[in-house]
């Protein structure tokens, strides 16, 4: 993306045309893009069909907020939405890698570090 | 030992010490509980990177661990265990 | 009396323009680099979607529900706020970043090479605590290497005295060295749990960068197929420092984006991100017009998701410490719905 005060920056940039992060699927497009090298297009189809939505479903926070919490997949935690409960931080990615059936390199590193049986080769 | 199965303190060590394999002295000695803790991958102070490292489990890790090593139940670990084996419990 | 419409220059300054003098800027930035550039100038379709984009007194616009683009964040953070960490969480949950990005103030991977362990700590305590991909950037900076920065003789000091084959071979000797570091840094954030490598900014020193950030891209993804390789450019141009390096065959100085895209797709990269600077000296219209003649060529063959740099000072935004929303987000849209890139 490049430098600039936040809110002029990124924060115009992603209210102008950004997917959203984990308020929507941003991050899981985002690794799609990072670990199979595939185009917006075909990675929100891809992203889109494992979680059985609509590819405009990805950018829409109020569609994802009940998806990622159906699947495990991390919400955000703030002032009148704490759902310690819920799969976060890098609990969120152990089930991610699952749905997107990718590997997740901390992932697969923290199963190593505590035994926990790998699903992937990293 | 003291908070999850109420041992007093001579016999919390000693449960600790037979489990690591040390002796009761060395659960307060440093310099032996540093290669054990490291040699278990029970954690260590990230003291400048220098002697616990990124190969080494820190945090929730270590614990995942210490659960195991001492064959108790460790809160946050089950329920990391619970929420990151959403679609596949067996294999958590 | 044509309507006068609050606008920006490239330097962020606001002036007032007619419709008719934004139109002029948008045909005359898109023909001057056109020529430049030996590419063709947009269609008048695409001129006319621009000239809406910019001819508008709207504070702030956006793209249509449903065309959103993954943003990728290289150097998240302000440094400032909390810790390193802190700040990816903060960019990760308060801005809607999709990737964001450890790095060290000193952005280069010579300099973080003396520190890497504790870099790699941040890295694992950041996966820890991140659910975001977050990947480890710096720039690959080569000039790093020459004297007094570095070990090897200064080429551009050779070159002002004629030693050109001393200069060549100091770049690559330099280059050596590193594509060394680049593997050095990430075998440490791979292990540390990173998702991704960005090299930012390659190219900033030459062909030679360029060279080592492709070199450098190709033994990462045979070492880490699952890893994503992102790389950055500094400018629109490859300067030829040396100018007989090639790459699979190919002569890097003077490549333009879509060659640049073709050589980060064959070496193995699974992000490229353009960067066309900004004239300051211009409007936004006039800039925006620029950027996006000169990376269209590249969007026609990608095959790998393209994410255009769009920071303070280059890819339509101006150059300005507080870039103002209205120019950050009529760049934004322009960029998403003329070439329908993938992300920033």
């Amino acid at each position: 993306m490049g430098t600039g005060d936040p809110l002029g920056m990124e924060g115009a940039h992603t209210q102008a045309s950004g997917m959203g992060g984990m308020r929507t699927a941003g991050d899981l497009v985002a690794r799609m893009q990072m670990t199979r090298r595939m185009r917006l297009k075909e990675a929100k189809a891809y992203v889109a069909d494992k979680l059985g939505c609509t590819p405009r479903d990805l950018s829409d926070p109020s569609a994802m907020e009940q998806i990622r919490i159906e699947k495990g997949l991390g919400t955000l935690p703030f002032t009148s939405s704490v759902r310690p409960g819920e799969a976060g931080m890098i609990e969120a990615k152990f089930n991610i890698s699952q749905v997107l059936d990718i590997p997740i390199n901390s992932v697969e590193r923290f199963k190593e570090r505590v035994g926990l049986a790998s699903s992937f080769a990293v | 030992m003291q908070i999850t199965r109420g041992m007093r303190l001579t016999e919390a060590k000693t449960y600790v010490a037979g489990k690591l394999g040390v002796s009761v002295l060395d659960l307060s000695d440093p310099t032996v509980m540093l290669d054990v803790r490291k040699e278990l991958g029970l954690g260590g102070i990230l003291e400048s990177g220098e002697i616990t490292d990124i190969d080494d489990p820190m945090g929730i890790e270590a614990k995942f661990n210490i659960a195991a090593v001492l064959d108790v139940p460790v809160n946050c670990v089950e329920r990391f265990r619970a929420k990151a084996g959403r679609r596949r419990p067996a294999q958590i | 009396m044509e309507p006068r419409i609050a606008t920006r220059m490239g330097d962020g300054s606001l002036v007032e323009m007619t419709r008719s003098e934004i139109k002029a800027d948008l045909e005359e930035g898109t023909q001057q680099s056109a020529k430049r550039a030996k590419v063709d100038p947009l269609t008048q379709d695409e001129l006319d979607h621009l000239l809406d984009i910019y001819a508008s007194s709207a504070r702030f616009t956006a793209v249509d529900i449903g065309d959103e683009v993954v943003m990728s964040n290289d150097g998240t953070g302000t440094k400032h706020i909390g810790n390193r960490v802190q700040d990816l969480q903060t960019y990760e949950q308060v801005l809607g970043i999709d990737i964001v990005e450890l790095w060290q103030i000193d952005y280069s991977y010579k300099a973080i090479k003396t520190n890497v362990a504790h870099e790699g700590q941040a890295m694992k305590i950041a996966q820890m605590l991140c659910t975001n991909p977050v990947q480890y950037g710096a720039m690959p900076d080569l000039g790093r290497y020459s004297k007094p920065d570095g070990p090897i003789d200064n080429w551009s000091e050779l070159l002002p005295l004629m030693k050109v084959d001393e200069a060549r071979a100091a770049q690559i000797e330099a280059c050596a060295m590193l594509v060394e570091d680049i593997n050095f840094v990430a075998d440490h954030m791979v292990e540390a749990g990173a998702d991704g490598i960005d090299m930012d900014t390659t190219g900033a020193a030459g062909d030679a960068d360029f060279l080592a950030g492709l070199t450098a891209c190709r033994m990462l993804r045979e070492k880490y197929p699952f890893l994503g390789i992102e790389i950055g450019m500094a400018s629109e141009f490859v300067l030829g420092m040396h100018g007989q390096l090639e790459f699979d065959g190919e002569r890097l100085a003077g490549m333009w984006p879509k060659d640049q895209l073709r050589m980060v797709q064959a070496a193995g990269g699974s992000i490229y991100g353009p960067a066309v600077n900004i004239n300051t000296g211009k409007s936004t219209a006039w800039n925006i017009a620029r950027a996006i003649t000169i990376i269209k060529p590249a969007m026609e063959i990608a095959e790998i998701p393209v994410h255009v740099n769009v920071g303070m000072g280059v890819g339509g935004v101006p150059t300005c410490v507080y870039p103002p929303a209205d120019a950050t987000s009529r760049a934004s849209k322009a960029f998403v719905e003329i070439l329908k890139i993938d992300g920033y």
